[in-house]
């Protein structure tokens, strides 16, 4: 199909400042200062095509702020987000296509439209298919692909579940002939077993049609089981990024390591646990250290002094912790920081 | 302390009238919870799991109505009382948790004063004595600075602090039972952690009973020492959280394990329970699972499965954790018919293979 490893999308040092300062006025007769919040302050990372991609963290650390980013909903401040071609039916370079899945299905589909209509309105307003009867055949082969009947293409959004209605948002993503898509928690308002519906739904498209996925979380059971590789958020900033399974089992940021550890397992019930103490500072007011720095237990002086940059511990992994030294043995701080 | 549970709710049906007939909610739902101990309900949208918490402190709205069994609070009913009487008992012996902290409180008013509205509302103090007992209980659920905290509007906490204020509101009048209802969906996992560590540690100091309605079985695992299971108006399973989550015996519980992705290993498919549960003007005859039951046979719709004992003999590796004031052994029970198999767990020999 592709080559392996092509890089699909890349993001180069991307940051999205918003400005939230009070009116001019206000700040020249109260003397305020302009306020800017950095919720996407400097990210670098690639995704690789037919791959999974997910970025996990806590709500305001900019993950969904950087989902807008990719899809152009958001410009960036600085930096770059770049898709690189991919080669069309002959062989030849195109742009690849993106499109969005959101987390709820019942605010992301328009409730007075027929599914039919709605999995039908990118292939019309992107002519892509032409003709009724052409256009109806692709809606009904399209819900077959997401699991649903050819005869729910006549119902309304509101005769179907949560899961259902999040197949429909799958389908109509699909209809583009989409390369990558971007899914901001797309199962976080769906039960547990109707999550696996749609879990399972997304693996086995991926497999099918190459599907390349940015996914957005904070479930991280979910990331666990979707991803290839993964990015921890805190702050604007990843603090760790590398393969999956490595970031699981070897965390070796003291966020990524809490984080991990603080989710419950529901395979070792009645746990006991010490939770992290403290909460996510204001993005307004950024620490000038490490941001992680109030609430990190190994936290030393110095970490208080400046940002400490993303760095590579190993082939793969990227960790932006001073605690942990660039390209060493990567067990060692590790083991050396549990307490 | 008074030897029976602090809640017992036997056969608790609840009903709404509608113009298309009586639609049943809860179709008799039992459990009991003693006091310090920790029972969560957990169930899918829909199961009645809330709803047996609104019936519990009273609040069910009309058409909603009980319709049949009855709520026990240390020995003495509560379900028929009326609005003046429940009043009186909630807030004062049964302490109200709500998932949104900002709808809990009100925005106009000092997190301060709310409290001492509450405490004096139940309990005869004066303003110094409520003030003090304000922060006092402001210290106990643990907000750092209370006493610069007292005078502040909820709008200048976090939402974790903010559900720590909800918890001492709760906890204003010394409650002998805590209803939480999802009180950590609202909160990102490691606040969500702190909350559930709070509610233990406060049941533990304060042998409170506590109901702990959720979604989420990470949640349950974590802080419940028993658990019910709810499907489509009843409890299909009941008993201490380890043997229930690590040996579910009936296959709704086995299929709801089985399809939350494991932290510790990739999958490659999750088990999934195909179809969504019924609603409610169209409950299958006998046990409401069977239409999504790998294990369904005829018998499955002919009777409505009781919640039985499941038979010893099966494994019983672990004990559940020795709690002092627990009985000795709390039951494991199921709904279902084939629960005393080896394992009710159809599901599980698949995932298996796909984990191997």
């Amino acid at each position: 199909m592709s080559a392996p490893d092509a890089i699909l999308l890349e993001a180069v040092d991307a940051a999205c400042h918003f400005d939230v300062s009070a009116p001019l006025i206000t700040r020249i007769v109260e003397r305020r200062p302009r306020r800017i919040l950095k919720a996407v302050d400097g990210v670098s990372f690639q995704v690789r095509r037919g791959r999974t991609f997910s970025v996990v963290g806590e709500s305001g650390c900019g993950k969904s702020t950087l989902a807008r980013l990719v899809v152009g909903l958001e410009r960036p401040t600085s930096g770059s987000i770049r898709l690189h071609d991919v080669p069309d039916a002959e062989g030849r370079p195109r742009r690849p296509r993106l499109q969005m899945i959101f987390q709820d299905p019942y605010a992301s589909l328009n409730p007075r439209w027929r599914v039919e209509d709605i999995v039908a309105e990118p292939l019309v307003e992107l002519g892509l298919v032409t003709g009724a009867a052409a256009i109806s055949a692709r809606v009904r082969a399209l819900l077959g692909l997401v699991g649903l009947a050819a005869s729910d293409a006549a119902k309304f959004p509101h005769e179907f579940s949560g899961g259902q209605r999040q197949r429909i948002s799958i389908a109509r993503a699909l209809a583009t002939e989409a390369d990558l898509l971007v899914c901001d928690e797309p199962t976080s308002a769906l039960d547990v077993s109707v999550q696996a519906q749609v879990l399972n739904l997304m693996r086995q498209l991926q497999a099918e049609l190459g599907l390349t996925y940015l996914f957005i979380s904070h479930n991280l059971s979910v990331v666990r089981h979707l991803s290839d590789d993964i990015a921890v958020m805190y702050l604007g900033r990843f603090v760790e990024s590398g393969p999956a399974d490595a970031v699981f089992t070897t965390p070796r940021h003291p966020y990524s390591r809490l984080l991990i550890e603080t989710v419950p397992d529901v395979e070792a019930p009645n746990r006991d646990r010490a939770p992290m103490a403290g909460e996510v500072p204001n993005p307004i007011d950024r620490p000038a250290g490490c941001a992680f720095a109030s609430r990190c237990p190994q936290v030393e002086p110095a970490c208080r002094l400046a940002p400490p940059p993303l760095v590579a511990v190993d082939a793969d992994t990227r960790v932006a912790c001073r605690l942990v030294p660039a390209r060493a043995d990567a067990a060692g701080p590790v083991a050396a920081m549990v307490p | 302390m008074s030897a029976g549970p602090v809640l017992d709710i036997r056969g608790l049906e609840v009903a709404f009238d509608t113009r298309r007939g009586v639609l049943p909610a809860l179709r008799g739902v039992s459990f009991e919870i003693a006091a310090g101990e920790i029972l969560g309900v957990v169930g899918e949208s829909g199961a009645g799991k809330s709803l047996t918490g609104t019936a519990v402190i009273g609040l069910l709205e009309p058409p909603g109505r009980v319709a049949g069994g009855a709520v026990m609070l240390e020995g003495a009913r509560i379900d028929g009382l009326d609005a003046n009487a429940m009043r009186r008992i909630r807030g004062r012996r049964i302490g109200v948790v709500f998932q949104d902290p900002l709808t809990s409180l009100n925005p106009l008013i000092r997190v301060g004063d709310q409290l001492v509205e509450t405490i004096r509302a139940h309990l005869p103090l004066d303003r110094t004595a409520a003030e003090a007992r304000a922060l006092a209980l402001l210290k106990e659920v643990g907000i750092p600075a209370a006493e610069e905290r007292i005078g502040q509007y909820p709008h200048q906490f976090s939402g974790g602090m903010r559900q720590r204020v909800v918890i001492a509101l709760a906890l204003a009048a010394d409650p002998i039972l805590l209803v939480a209802d999802e009180p950590t969906t609202a909160l990102d996992v490691s606040i969500q952690a702190q909350i559930t560590s709070l509610i233990k540690r406060l049941c533990r100091e304060r042998g409170m009973a506590v109901m702990l309605v959720t979604h989420d079985m990470g949640v349950i695992a974590e802080t419940a020492d028993r658990v019910a299971v709810m499907y489509a108006g009843r409890v299909v399973e009941i008993g201490p959280v380890a043997e229930v989550l690590r040996r579910p015996r009936h296959p709704y519980t086995a299929g709801l394990m089985a399809s939350i992705p494991s932290m510790r290993r990739r999958n490659a498919a999750l088990a999934q329970i195909d179809g969504s549960m019924p609603r409610l003007d169209a409950m299958p005859q006998g046990c409401a699972f069977h239409p999504r039951c790998p294990k369904a046979e005829p018998a499955c719709r002919a009777a409505v499965p009781l919640l039985a004992e499941i038979v010893a003999g099966a494994q019983h590796g672990e004990g559940p954790r020795a709690e002092p004031g627990l009985r000795a052994a709390p039951s494991h029970r199921a709904a279902c018919i084939h629960a005393d198999a080896a394992s009710a767990a159809a599901f599980l020999p698949e995932a298996a293979d796909v984990r191997a």
